[in-house]
C-alpha cells in the first residue's frame, strides 16, 4: 500500500460511516446491554437483576445444545464448502466465454432472498413432491426431512451448501486468477508436480482470499437463520435450531427481553471471539 | 546440450490466423548452435518471448518443428526438454527457503540430496545468495527474489539450453552490470547454450557472441555484433543497433550508380539491377566524414561527448548524423560530407541491396 | 484427467441449477397438479400464478418495496462509504485503524441480535414501516462491507494520482468526482452489487421493521406459506420472481463479481 499521510480532516470524510453505523449498532446495542441486567413483566416496568441472566443462561442446557449444535453445523459445512469451492475454481476454465457463464450461473444462488432458498429447498426435498424427496426415496433409503433428524440435518447442510459454496469459489477463482502465468511456467520448467504447484504456488497466493471466504463463511453460517428457520423450522425437535432461531424464538416468541438480551450479547461475543482466533490463526505466518 | 533447430517456424495467437498481423511468429528458419551465446534482440512485441516459449516448450507452435540434436521435440513437454528457463520478473516459491527454492527443479527430478546440497551452494556462491539460504524467499527483495529466479534457471547441469528472457528488467543498474558478467563468466565456465532476451542493444552486445535481430515477427538479421555493426542487412538492424543509429536517406538507382538529394555517391559495391521497391541508403555516421570535395551541406548541431562528436547536419530537408573525433575541427564554410564507399549500402523496402561486382 | 476437468464446474451448476428448476417447474403447475402427483414438468402448463401475483397488489407492491428499500440503501451505504475509503487509503488519523476493525465487527453481528431493539428504536423515532427504515437498518452490515470493498480498490490507485490533480488546481470535491470516481468505476460496481445483494437476501431485519406499507415480497410469501394453506404454485412463482433482479445485476457485474474481494484488505 502506498504510504499515508496523517491528516486528522480526514475525519470530516468517516463521520457520515461511522454516524449511520453507530446509530444502527450503538443504540440498539445499549438496548440490549441495559434489558441484559433487567427483568420486565410488559408495560415498561424494568427490575434490577445484574448478572442473573447471563449466570442462567450459560448454566442452561438449552443455550449449551444450541450452541453445540451450532458449532457442529459450522464446521460441517466448512469441512465441505472450503475444499469444495477450492476443487471447483481450481478446474474452472481460466479464459474464454465459458468463464462468464460458469461466473452467472453459479452466484445465482447468492442472489436469492434467504427465506426463498428455504422454501425453495423445502419444495425440493418434499419427500412427496419433491424431486430430491422422492429421488432418494426411490433409491431406497427412507428419508423425511420433516420428521427425520438426520434427514433434516443432512438437508440443511445440503441446502447451505449449494446456497453458499458458490462465494468460496468466486474468491478462490479470483485469486487463482491474479497469479501470474509466469508462475505456472516457471514451474513446467522446474518439473513441479500438480500437487506441488497446487502446494506452493496456487494455495499460497490463495491464502488471503481464502481468509475472507473462510471468515465470512464462518460468519454467517453462525448467523444463519431464515433458511433453516424455512426449511424445517427448526425441528423436527430441535434438531435445526440454531442460535439465532433459539435467541429468535425466546426474544419474540416468549417476549423474555432479559434473557434474551444476555445471549443476544453472548452470542456476540462468541462470534467476535471466534473470528478474532480464526483470523489471528491464519495470518500468523504472513510477513515473517 | 544440443543443438536446436528450428524448421518453417510460424505461431499465431489467433484461432484462425488470417492476415500478416494475426502472426506472432511469421515463418523463422533457425539453428542454435551447441554451447553459443545467443542474444534475442528487438522491439517489444516483435514475437520474442513466443520464440523462447516454443523452444522451452510452454507454447507449441502453429506450424513447424523444433528439433534437438536432431530430434523432433514439438510435441513434448518442457519436462522432457530438459531446458531452464528465467522470467523477466522474479518467480519465486514463497511457502519454501532460498535453500529449498534453488533445490526445487534438482529435487523434482530425483537428484540424490548430496548432490542437491553441492550444485545449490555452488549456484548460491556465485549469487551471492550464500548467507540468505535458509531465509524464506517471501521476505527478500525484489534483486534477491530475481537472484533466485536466475538461480533455479542455473543449477541444474545437464539442461539443453538456458534461456532468460530479460531477466535483468526489475534488478537496479550496478547491480545488473555484475549479474550480467555473472551470466557470461557462467557461459563461459559451463559451456551451456544460452539465449538471453533483451530489448537493450548494450546488454545484447556485451553478452552475446552471436545476436539474432527480430522485427514483427521475423527474424532480420543473425550475426556477431561486429557483423550488426559493419553490415546491416535491414534499416532497422542500422537503426535499432549502435548510437546513434544508421542514417537512412531516400535514393535512386540510376545506370549503376546511385543518387542522393540530385548527388551521386560512390559504393563499391553498388547493385546491378535497380531494384524494386522504396530505395533507401544506408550509412552509419561513423562512416560519415567531412570532404572537400562532398555533397554540401550545413551544420546544425555538434554534441561534444567527450571521445567524439556527434555532429548534425542538414541537406535540404534530410538530417545526417556523422561522428567526428575528438578534437577535430568542424568546418565552418561551406562545409561538405562523403560517406565511406565501402560501409554505404543501399536498401529496398528495407531490405539491403547484394551489390554488384564489388570493386 | 485433465480432459475431465469441464466435468466438475459442469456438475456444480447442475446441482445448482436443480433446485432452481423444479421451483421454476412448479410454478406453472395448477395446485390440482401439485397436490395430485408427482411430475417432473408440468403436464397442465398454467401461467395462473404469475397472473396472480401481476394483477394482485398485495403480491406486487411486495416486489416495489423490497427494490424501493433495496435500491435506497444501496446509493446511502455506497455515497456515505465513498469518502470514508478514500480516508482510510489515503490518510491516517486518530484511531483510523480501531474504527475500521470496529465498522467489520458489525458486519459480524447476527442480525436476530438486532431484530428486536431495532424494532424498538424505530418505533420509537416514528420510522416504522417505512422504506427508509429497512434501508438505514441494512447499512448497519453493506456500510462496512462496502467501505471495505472500495478500500480495496482505492489503495490499488497510486497516489499520484491525487498529487497530480491537486498540482493541477483540482479542489478536493471536483477532483473526487471528475477524476477519481471514474478510476474506480469497477470498484463502485463490485460495492453496489454487494449492498444490492445482501439487501436483496436479507429478511429477518425487514420482516421486524414493516408491517403493511413497506412489507417485502419476502415476508408476503412467508405469510402466504402460512395462513392460506398450500398455494405452493404461486409461493412457486413468488420465488421464481425473486430471483430475477438477481440474475440481472449479476449480468452486468459478471465481469467484476471476482474481482470484488480479491483486492479487499484482509
Amino acid at each position: 500500500m502506498t504510504a499515508r499521510t496523517t491528516n486528522q480532516k480526514a475525519w470530516w470524510l468517516v463521520a457520515p460511516v461511522v454516524v449511520l453505523v453507530a446509530f444502527n449498532a450503538l443504540v440498539p446495542m445499549m438496548t440490549v446491554v441495559n434489558y441484559s441486567f433487567q427483568e420486565t413483566f410488559g408495560d415498561n416496568v424494568f427490575f434490577w437483576e445484574g448478572f442473573k441472566w447471563y449466570e442462567e443462561l450459560l448454566r442452561s442446557e438449552r443455550f449449551h445444545d444450541a450452541l453445540v449444535r451450532q458449532l457442529a453445523f459450522t464446521a460441517t459445512i466448512l469441512a465441505i464448502e472450503v475444499p469444495l469451492g477450492v476443487a471447483i475454481a481450481l478446474a474452472m476454465p481460466r479464459r474464454g466465454p465459458w468463464v462468464s457463464v460458469c461466473l452467472v450461473l453459479m452466484a445465482l444462488p447468492l442472489l436469492i432472498p434467504w427465506n426463498v432458498v428455504g422454501a425453495m429447498w423445502n419444495i425440493f426435498a418434499l419427500p412427496d413432491i419433491g424431486l430430491l424427496g422422492r429421488l432418494i426415496n426411490g433409491l431406497g433409503v427412507d428419508y423425511n426431512f420433516t420428521q427425520d433428524p438426520t434427514s433434516a440435518w443432512v438437508t440443511t447442510v445440503v441446502m447451505d451448501v449449494w446456497h453458499w459454496t458458490s462465494l468460496v469459489v468466486l474468491l478462490a477463482y479470483a485469486g487463482l486468477c491474479s497469479i501470474p502465468d509466469a508462475y505456472y511456467q516457471a514451474a513446467k520448467i522446474d518439473g513441479a508436480s500438480a500437487w506441488s504447484v497446487f502446494r506452493h504456488i496456487q494455495l499460497p497466493k490463495m491464502k488471503r482470499v481464502l481468509t475472507i471466504a473462510i471468515l465470512l463463511r464462518f460468519m454467517d453460517s453462525f448467523m444463519i437463520y431464515t433458511e433453516p428457520f424455512v426449511l424445517t423450522g427448526g425441528g423436527p425437535g430441535n434438531t435445526t435450531t440454531f442460535l439465532s432461531i433459539d435467541l429468535v424464538k425466546v426474544a419474540l416468541g416468549q417476549f423474555d427481553l432479559g434473557p434474551a438480551a444476555a445471549m443476544s450479547l453472548v452470542y456476540f461475543m462468541i462470534v467476535l471471539l471466534l473470528s478474532w482466533v480464526f483470523y489471528t490463526v491464519m495470518m500468523r505466518n504472513e510477513g515473517t | 546440450m544440443a543443438r536446436i533447430t528450428l524448421e518453417t517456424l510460424r505461431h499465431s495467437y489467433v484461432e484462425k490466423p488470417g492476415s500478416d498481423v494475426d502472426w506472432a511468429l511469421a515463418s523463422l528458419d533457425l539453428e542454435w548452435t551447441d554451447g553459443g551465446a545467443y542474444a534475442l534482440l528487438g522491439p517489444s512485441g516483435c514475437g520474442k518471448t513466443t520464440l523462447l516459449n516454443i523452444i522451452s516448450g510452454l507454447l507449441r507452435p502453429t506450424e513447424g518443428r523444433v528439433l534437438f540434436d536432431g530430434t523432433d521435440v514439438t510435441d513434448k513437454d518442457p519436462v522432457d526438454r530438459h531446458v531452464a528457463q528465467v522470467f523477466q520478473f522474479p518467480v519465486v516459491y514463497d511457502t519454501m527457503s532460498v535453500f529449498d527454492n534453488l533445490a526445487f527443479p534438482l529435487r523434482n527430478r530425483g537428484v540424490a540430496e548430496p548432490a542437491v546440497r553441492e550444485r545449490v551452494t555452488e549456484v548460491a556462491r556465485m549469487l551471492e545468495l550464500d548467507g540468505l539460504l535458509a531465509r524464506r524467499a517471501s521476505g527478500l527483495s525484489a534483486d534477491g527474489k530475481q537472484k533466485i529466479s536466475l538461480g533455479r534457471g542455473l543449477v541444474r547441469s545437464d539442461v539443453n539450453v538456458v534461456m532468460f528472457d530479460e531477466p535483468l528488467t526489475v534488478i537496479d543498474p550496478h547491480l545488473k552490470w555484475v549479474l550480467r558478467s555473472k551470466l557470461k563468466e557462467v557461459h563461459q565456465r559451463f559451456g551451456n547454450t544460452m539465449i538471453y532476451v533483451t530489448h537493450d542493444q548494450t546488454e545484447a552486445l556485451t553478452f552475446a557472441d552471436q545476436v539474432v535481430v527480430m522485427l514483427g515477427g521475423r527474424v532480420v538479421q543473425i550475426g556477431t555484433p561486429v557483423d550488426l555493426f559493419e553490415a546491416p542487412r535491414h534499416t532497422f538492424v542500422g537503426h535499432f543497433i549502435g548510437s546513434p543509429g544508421m542514417n537512412i536517406l531516400p535514393c535512386a538507382v540510376d545506370a549503376g550508380k546511385v543518387v542522393f538529394d540530385g548527388e551521386t555517391v560512390a559504393l563499391d559495391s553498388p547493385p546491378r539491377a535497380v531494384p524494386a521497391g522504396t530505395l533507401e541508403l544506408g550509412v552509419r555516421p561513423e562512416f560519415v566524414r567531412f570532404a572537400p570535395d562532398g555533397i554540401a551541406v550545413e551544420v546544425v548541431k555538434v554534441d561534444d561527448l567527450g571521445r567524439h562528436q556527434v555532429v548534425e547536419v542538414r541537406r535540404g530537408a534530410h538530417a545526417i548524423k556523422l561522428i567526428a573525433a575528438e578534437g577535430e575541427a568542424i568546418p565552418s564554410e561551406r562545409p561538405r560530407i562523403a560517406f565511406d564507399p565501402r560501409r554505404a549500402r543501399v536498401y529496398a523496402d528495407g531490405w539491403m541491396v547484394e551489390g554488384g561486382a564489388s570493386r | 484427467m485433465r480432459r475431465l476437468k469441464w466435468l466438475v464446474p459442469t456438475l456444480y451448476v447442475v446441482f445448482l441449477m436443480l433446485p432452481i428448476y423444479w421451483l421454476l417447474n412448479m410454478s406453472f403447475k395448477t395446485t390440482n397438479e401439485i397436490l395430485g402427483g408427482f411430475s417432473l414438468w408440468p403436464t397442465e402448463f398454467t401461467l395462473d400464478n404469475y397472473r396472480k401475483i401481476f394483477t394482485d397488489s398485495t403480491w406486487y407492491t411486495g416486489y416495489l418495496n423490497s427494490l424501493t428499500y433495496v435500491v435506497i440503501n444501496t446509493v446511502i451505504s455506497v455515497t456515505a462509504a465513498l469518502p470514508a475509503a478514500y480516508a482510510f487509503s489515503r490518510y491516517r488519523f486518530l484511531g483510523d485503524k480501531h474504527l475500521f476493525f470496529w465498522l467489520l465487527t458489525n458486519r459480524m453481528a447476527p442480525p436476530a441480535v438486532f431484530a428486536l431493539p431495532f424494532f424498538q428504536l424505530y418505533s420509537a423515532i416514528g420510522l416504522f414501516d417505512t422504506h427508509i427504515a429497512v434501508a438505514l437498518a441494512h447499512c448497519l452490515f453493506n456500510i462496512p462491507l462496502a467501505v471495505w470493498i472500495l478500500e480495496g480498490f482505492m489503495s490499488s490507485v497510486p497516489k499520484e494520482l491525487d498529487e497530480t490533480a491537486y498540482v493541477d488546481g483540482y479542489s478536493f470535491p471536483k477532483f473526487f468526482v471528475k477524476i477519481f470516481l471514474p478510476t474506480i468505476t469497477a470498484g463502485v460496481g463490485v460495492a453496489a452489487f454487494f449492498c444490492f445483494m445482501f439487501s436483496w437476501v436479507e429478511l429477518l431485519l425487514a420482516k421486524t421493521l414493516t408491517s403493511v406499507d413497506a412489507k417485502p415480497i419476502a415476508a408476503t410469501m412467508t405469510r402466504t406459506a402460512s395462513t392460506s394453506g398450500y398455494e405452493l404454485g404461486l409461493l412457486a412463482a413468488a420465488g421464481t420472481l425473486t430471483i430475477v433482479p438477481g440474475a440481472f445485476v449479476i449480468y452486468f457485474v459478471r465481469n467484476y463479481i471476482a474481482k470484488g474481494f480479491a483486492l479487499g484488505r484482509v
